[in-house]
């Protein structure tokens, strides 16, 4: 047995420091090209133009063609981040990929698209949290940043949902669709990405989820897409009014009042649900409402960045403004935080 | 614990606020779908601002049994008596 003495204490570990403050530096999205109308959808699924209106507030949405594929659409949604915030690929130090919708098991879809962008070797590895994927990547790339793990992280959301979606399920088919959008995040003079508040109740891991697990594909007789499946009611609930509750709680983490808020940008998972959060949380008149929902589709982990791009191009938010996100989705996974738009 | 017709009148302001229907059509009587055009998302938003108005807790499998105006009123007195 040794004795402590000054001599024999070993050398200890450097913590890893990072900046005090973080913020997302720039924004781009990338929508595909085919436009598909409710027209379209009412081929597929006995329904109409109106009833998709009133029960979604989508009016067409975009799926991807062939070419269109989840590297392609991130790649150009990270390339117009990337020369948004003025940085060079070569300056992100790790990708985060936000997807439940690259159909390959293995490797992560991330290290090909940064690799394309020409940010190898860059950590890259992808996310499964859903419709709340984007958030989930959002506060880990802050952190990374705070901690010094990474200086500059990219932080993509992608979805092709249309090749898991059942064309002809009345419940989802006309709701989701293709997408992508990329935030770069780095370190910031003043702060511009407030407290997370997320979580996940997998109680309710049944409410949207892939019909069957790989395994019972393969072992059927007639193998085919094991697609999307919702429960849209229970959903409804769940999102209009709890996601309401985790909403109003990143604004008092973030210290910002209602009052002091400009945009809410929840994740663009259907009209009501907005439209209903937005009244629970009781939000002055002059806050800006994202609804990009009508013309893109719910495009599940992409659709918060492509919505804020959509704004910001619209001059209806500008460089500055305090927005709020909260996205939810299959997990049930969720996540909020007030950030301050770039 | 409310009368029948406080429940049927404080529902009836429920659905007035969340469908924009007139408080006075909504009825013991009326299907919230086929009368008062309520869809199933709407009626979700009435039943969250029930549970708070009327203190009880009504579960997703139970709203699709609340058909009628009186289903959903029988159900809110049952729920306060227990």
């Amino acid at each position: 047995m040794t004795t402590s003495t000054p001599e024999t204490v070993r050398p200890g570990i450097t913590a890893g420091r990072g900046a005090e403050h973080t913020a997302i530096l720039g924004i781009g999205g990338y929508r595909p090209s085919r436009v598909v109308t409710n027209a379209e959808i009412c081929e597929y699924i006995d329904s109409s133009d109106e009833w998709i209106r009133t029960r979604s507030g989508i009016i067409e949405r975009r799926w991807a063609l062939p070419h269109e594929t989840v590297q392609m659409m991130s790649v150009a949604a990270a390339r117009k981040a990337l020369m948004r915030a003025g940085i060079e690929a070569a300056q992100v130090d790790c990708v985060i990929v936000a997807t439940v919708s690259h159909l390959m098991q293995t490797p992560a879809v991330a290290p090909l698209i940064s690799d394309e962008l020409g940010a190898t070797p860059a950590a890259a590895f992808d996310i499964s949290a859903a419709c709340a994927g984007f958030c989930f990547g959002v506060s880990m790339a802050s952190d990374m940043i705070r901690c010094g793990s990474a200086k500059h992280v990219l932080v993509i959301g992608v979805e092709r949902l249309s090749d898991i979606t059942d064309v002809t399920d009345r419940g989802t088919a006309f709701i989701f669709a293709d997408g992508a959008g990329a935030a770069v995040v780095g370190p910031s003079p003043t702060e511009g990405i407030g407290p997370v508040v997320w979580g996940a109740d997998g109680s309710r891991y049944d409410l949207i989820r892939q019909k069957q697990p790989w395994k019972d594909v393969l072992e059927s007789a007639e193998p085919s897409m094991p697609h999307l499946r919702m429960d849209g009611n229970p959903v409804f609930r769940w999102a209009s009014f709890e996601m309401a509750k985790v909403a109003a709680e990143a604004l008092d983490k973030a210290g910002v009042s209602p009052d002091d808020l400009d945009v809410f940008l929840p994740h663009q998972a259907n009209m009501r649900i907005i439209d209903a959060m937005a009244r629970t949380l009781r939000l002055p008149e002059r806050v800006v409402i994202a609804r990009d929902i009508a013309y893109q589709g719910n495009t599940s982990a992409a659709s918060i960045p492509l919505a804020t791009e959509a704004l910001l191009e619209a001059g209806q938010a500008k460089s500055g403004d305090l927005a709020l996100f909260v996205a939810f989705g299959a997990g049930l996974a969720y996540a909020a935080q007030v950030v301050r738009l770039p | 614990m409310a009368s029948t017709e406080e429940i049927r009148s404080g529902l009836a302001d429920i659905v007035n606020e969340v469908a924009g229907i007139p408080a006075d059509d909504v009825q013991l009587d009326k299907s919230f779908t086929d009368d008062l055009d309520v869809d199933s998302l709407s009626m979700v938003e009435v039943v969250v601002a029930a549970e708070e108005k009327f203190g009880v807790k009504i579960p997703d499998d139970e709203v699709k049994n609340l058909k009628t105006v009186g289903d959903a009123v029988a159900y809110i007195e049952n729920a306060q008596g227990s």
